[in-house]
């Protein structure tokens, strides 16, 4: 299964938050199941129609993912993902 | 009922909640900590907090709280249908409707005790029928033909719904205020809604009498005379006294009262209100470097200037259009700078209640 590591400072949010591994053949698919993991997770990483949010990466090994709009990058078992936000603000 | 001894402030980097004690205003909560706070508001009939968060990176969000800000509770902000579509200036088609911001939280009228609404960006009245636990896009309003063609962004890439203000007397009557768009009335709790802009001004357009595109910054009432409205508009200060039906420009060019975002209506006498000005649309600091408030009894004719407590040099501040207050006798506002005031009688003498805070979104007495 492809495992998830996210950044600290979603941890601010969800404190419990922690590498994991989850059920996905799509990215879209592990963020439904982090979702179920971590009840509300979706709604920070994406916006109200499915994209990704524009101020948040998903990187699949060392690769930023290339559809930001439907998440439909396949994944394999053995894949890292890594939830990072984009620096931005002040 | 309110206190006018206890505020919440939205700002860049938290909710803060200030309470009057002896010896002076004190800060007794620092919430959401490091988070942009749009607004933020007491919701009376229940006793409960409502904020709205703006994270840089994690979208916009909804908070509540049952017990006086110690501990809050997110819950599921409001989503713009799948097929809901938005357009700026800056976008040649149609794009999904996503949320982009929570303007402002309007707790409904005492007879819809489980009523919330919500303005947001990009144009969007939001409301809950739960207590807040789910909000529905309203979409007669949404639908309204003027929308794609002529509502545009304004201080912001999408239009904005900052002013929701349910008639006391009758709640299936509600206006709102739209930058930019204008005024639009329902007289029928949302069905159908009208657009209200006759006599505003929009001088940034090639025609200022335009149907709709106006900027009103902040539309207020008077609580116990609802038909006498004010709004602080891009294009100078205007007052209606026939429930938003006609406006008229009640503000000069040239005077110190006329460019600003925030405007207070007395809750008694409609033909008194207070603004904080800045210079103009092209320089957004305080008039003359002199941070000052004006007020007007006379419905608009004549305005007095009240400087006392107040930075009279060197002030750059900018009050934005949430930014001040009123309860009874007592005002208060927060500035873009961090300087937060307090006026307890009616705006004539100010205290400076501190000068280092984060820049001031949002001002509500609890």
């Amino acid at each position: 299964m492809p495992k998830v590591q996210f950044t600290r400072h979603l941890k601010t949010h969800f404190p419990t938050l922690s590498e994991v591994e989850v059920e996905g053949g799509t990215v879209g698919q592990v963020v439904i199941a982090l979702d179920q993991r971590y009840p509300g997770l979706k709604s920070y990483l994406t916006d109200d129609q499915g994209s990704l949010r524009r101020h948040v990466n998903i990187f699949v090994n060392e690769e930023l993912i290339r559809d930001r709009t439907r998440l439909t990058d396949v994944l394999r078992p053995r894949d890292r993902l890594f939830v990072m936000q984009a620096l931005s603000g002040g | 009922m309110g206190s006018p001894n206890r505020v919440i402030l939205g700002t860049r980097k938290g909710l803060l909640i200030l309470e009057q004690r002896k010896g002076g205003w004190r800060v007794t909560n620092h919430s959401h900590v490091g988070a942009p706070v749009p607004y933020a508001i007491r919701d009376r009939r229940h006793d409960v907090l409502w904020a709205s968060l703006d994270h840089g990176h994690w979208g916009s969000k909804l908070k509540r709280s049952d017990d006086h800000g110690k501990t809050w509770e997110e819950v599921p902000a409001p989503a713009y249908p799948k097929a809901a579509k938005m357009k700026s200036w800056m976008t040649e088609k149609p794009v999904p409707a996503t949320l982009r911001y929570i303007w402002v939280i309007e707790p409904g009228p005492p007879d819809r005790p489980d009523r919330i609404y919500l303005g947001t960006e990009p144009g969007g009245l939001f409301q809950s029928n739960d207590g807040g636990k789910s909000f529905r896009l309203v979409k007669s309003l949404w639908n309204h033909p003027s929308r794609i063609p002529s509502w545009a962004g304004g201080g912001r890439d999408f239009p904005g719904i900052h002013s929701i203000l349910v008639d006391p007397r009758d709640s299936k009557r509600i206006l709102i205020g739209i930058s930019c768009a204008g005024v639009f009335e329902t007289l029928d709790e949302g069905k159908t809604w009208e657009v209200r802009n006759q006599g505003l001004k929009a001088d940034f357009l090639p025609n200022p009498d335009v149907e709709v595109g106006h900027d009103p910054h902040l539309v207020d009432a008077c609580k116990s005379d609802p038909d006498m409205l004010w709004q602080q508009n891009h294009c100078g200060i205007f007052r209606s006294k026939d429930g938003a039906k006609s406006w008229t420009r009640v503000s000069k060019k040239k005077g110190t009262a006329h460019f600003g975002f925030a405007i207070a209506v007395d809750e008694k006498d409609g033909d008194t209100a207070w603004v904080v000005p800045a210079i103009s649309d092209e320089v957004r600091i305080s008039v003359g470097g002199a941070l000052v408030v004006c007020r007007t009894k006379d419905g608009g004719k004549s305005w007095k200037t009240f400087r006392s407590g107040l930075p009279q040099k060197e002030s750059y501040d900018v009050v934005f259009r949430h930014g001040l207050d009123k309860r009874n006798g007592t005002l208060a506002f927060g500035t873009t700078t961090g300087n937060f005031y307090v006026s307890e009688d009616r705006g004539k003498n100010w205290s400076t209640v501190g000068t280092n805070f984060p820049p001031i979104y949002s001002v509500r007495f609890t």
